[in-house]
């Protein structure tokens, strides 16, 4: 299995050299969002606090880093990390509201969604960030503003940020902090019985969670050059966040980057296909389909099946 | 020396019922009180009052020193009070080993420590030959003895027992029996909730019993067996005063 990761690794560090232009973004995407999706994979797959809202995250990291660049000429370098911050302090707010009240299931998913929405109209009814307007970048080309000439090196960042993510996830479900997230996800009430302090675990899941997530939000940015307060803040972004880990498998290291695999391609060969013939949007028809099929041939995802296959040829 | 537990005049209402009503309690260090009443006595209320999942209207716990006011349940366990649920609840989705694991890392963060101390209970409990397989294909005895690996993984003091044998045959019984009196004996105070009154009146230096959520009767083994209010709580008025025919 290590010589697989590695070898795959290799591959993905050298493809850029015989990629086109195009396909080198559609790479890009694949990163971006199994990013996104293993950021939400923490709290929302390994500790199975449904967060419904992490777009939220996306657009307090991407607005903060924007308007720091733009108006104070701070680099997104270190403006990605005040995003993530602030991403972290509201991901606190919301984790204290959702888990101190004891709010699970489907309220937990409906506080977040509401959080995403509340921040949506924060942000079209903000003059100083563009409103409804939006909110521009004008593209420079200056590595130190994040800008780059040459989409590879958005491809290398991207792949960057995945990486550190699954490294992430992957230490986490070494040590005790991911043994106790799994098993919250499993029995609340048996964790505290067996001295788990369930609240703290869940907010510390949430945490980590919205700043990487707000972190992205930078790479968002300053790879779109445009802000709008329903694509960054929207329902859509937030199903976009949640369906590759849940496709690839919720609560696995790999399931993210699977799922991304799996969905991000099919979005954009989606994209392109319906949208020549007007119907755009219809994607999310596949994404439908596609996820009733996970939920009743795969309820686990497409990692641990493919874990079982694995075992099975090994055999 | 003081008590272990020491429990003043404790009361649960839930709207009209008073499912729990001035219970107090007292337990020595190393002792085996036996907790017993007529379902609905409210035993498991009591169980839940101690170990945090609920709080007393009134009335007061302490234990091994502590007030145990406002603590939320994993703060009682890191003093050394746990509990097990009457109905099991086990992580369904993973192995034996990681349940307990769950248990253990409460005192040895470490992982790979907590997974020694978690194969060593497991063996302790006798499901060694199964430390691998998901809990959730476990039979119901199986299921028991993984509620009680888990508890004591996290290396209590005091362990509160909610009918851990209720459903398994007398053989499964026994065996349940002897390693409770094993886990006694190396030191760990228990409190148990039972039905099984031959395992009950086995294990038991003292005998509780609950009616209607009040303590009627509280004493050695034999004397509360053969006491009046008892088999009257149980059985009913005319078999301690048999109507005249």
């Amino acid at each position: 299995m290590k010589w697989l990761g590695a070898a795959a690794l290799g591959v993905l560090l050298l493809l850029p050299a015989v990629l086109n232009s195009y396909a080198v973004t559609v790479f890009i995407f694949i990163f971006f969002y199994a990013f996104l999706g293993q950021a939400w994979n923490i709290v929302g797959g390994y500790a199975g606090q449904l967060s419904a809202g992490h777009a939220a995250f996306v657009g307090i990291g991407a607005y903060t880093s924007a308007v720091l660049s733009v108006q104070a000429g701070l680099t997104p370098w270190v403006g990605m990390l005040v995003g993530g911050l602030l991403s972290a302090v509201l991901g606190t707010v919301v984790g204290y509201l959702g888990f101190r009240f004891g709010l699970r299931g489907f309220y937990f998913v409906l506080l977040t969604v509401a959080f995403a929405e509340v921040c949506r109209f924060v942000a079209l009814n903000t003059d100083a960030v563009g409103g409804a307007l939006g909110y521009y970048i004008t593209f420079t080309g200056n590595p130190w503003q994040f800008q780059f000439q040459d989409n590879r090196v958005y491809y290398y960042v991207a792949l960057g940020l995945m990486l550190i993510a699954t490294g992430i996830v992957a230490a986490i479900e070494r040590r005790r902090f991911g043994a106790y997230l799994i098993a919250i996800r499993e029995d609340e009430s048996a964790c505290e019985a067996l001295g788990v302090n369930t609240f703290r675990y869940k907010m510390l899941a949430m945490i980590v969670s919205s700043f990487l997530t707000g972190v992205g939000g930078t790479f968002y940015a300053f790879y779109l050059f445009s802000l709008q307060p329903g694509a960054v803040f929207g329902i859509p972004l937030s199903v976009e966040i949640i369906i590759r880990p849940i496709v690839g498998g919720a609560g696995t290291v790999m399931g993210p980057i699977l799922g991304s695999f799996i969905l991000s391609p099919l979005a954009e060969a989606s994209r392109i296909y319906f949208g020549q013939g007007g119907w755009a949007g219809a994607h999310l028809i596949a994404y439908g389909l596609l996820l009733i099929a996970v939920v009743l041939f795969l309820p686990q995802g497409a990692y641990p099946a493919l874990r079982r296959l694995w075992a099975r040829a090994a055999r | 020396m003081p008590p272990l537990l020491q429990v003043t005049g404790i009361s649960k209402r839930f709207g009209g019922l008073h499912a729990v009503r001035d219970l107090s309690l007292e337990m020595a260090r190393g002792e085996v009180l036996g907790l017993i009443g007529p379902n609905g006595a409210g035993k498991t209320t009591a169980f839940n009052l101690l170990s945090g999942f609920l709080t007393p209207d009134q009335g007061a716990v302490r234990f091994d020193g502590h007030s145990l006011a406002g603590l939320k349940p994993h703060a009682i366990c890191g003093l050394g009070l746990v509990r097990t649920f009457q109905i099991v609840r086990p992580f369904p989705h993973l192995s034996v080993l990681d349940n307990v694991r769950v248990g253990a890392l409460a005192r040895r963060p470490l992982m790979a420590e907590a997974r020694e101390m978690a194969r060593a209970v497991i063996d302790r409990v006798g499901l060694g030959a199964k430390t691998d397989q998901a809990a959730a294909g476990l039979t119901l005895p199986e299921r028991k003895r993984l509620e009680l690996a888990r508890a004591l993984a996290t290396e209590p003091t005091l362990l509160l027992l909610d009918e851990v044998m209720a459903g398994l045959n007398p053989t499964e019984t026994a065996g349940i029996v002897g390693l409770i009196q094993r886990i006694n004996e190396s030191g760990v105070s228990i409190l148990l909730i039972e039905h099984n009154m031959r395992a009950v009146m086995t294990l038991s230096h003292r005998i509780a019993v609950l009616n209607f959520g009040e303590k009627i009767v509280e004493g050695p083994p034999a004397a509360v067996a053969n006491h009046p209010r008892v088999i009257e709580a149980y059985l009913g008025e005319e078999y301690v005063h048999p109507p005249a025919r």
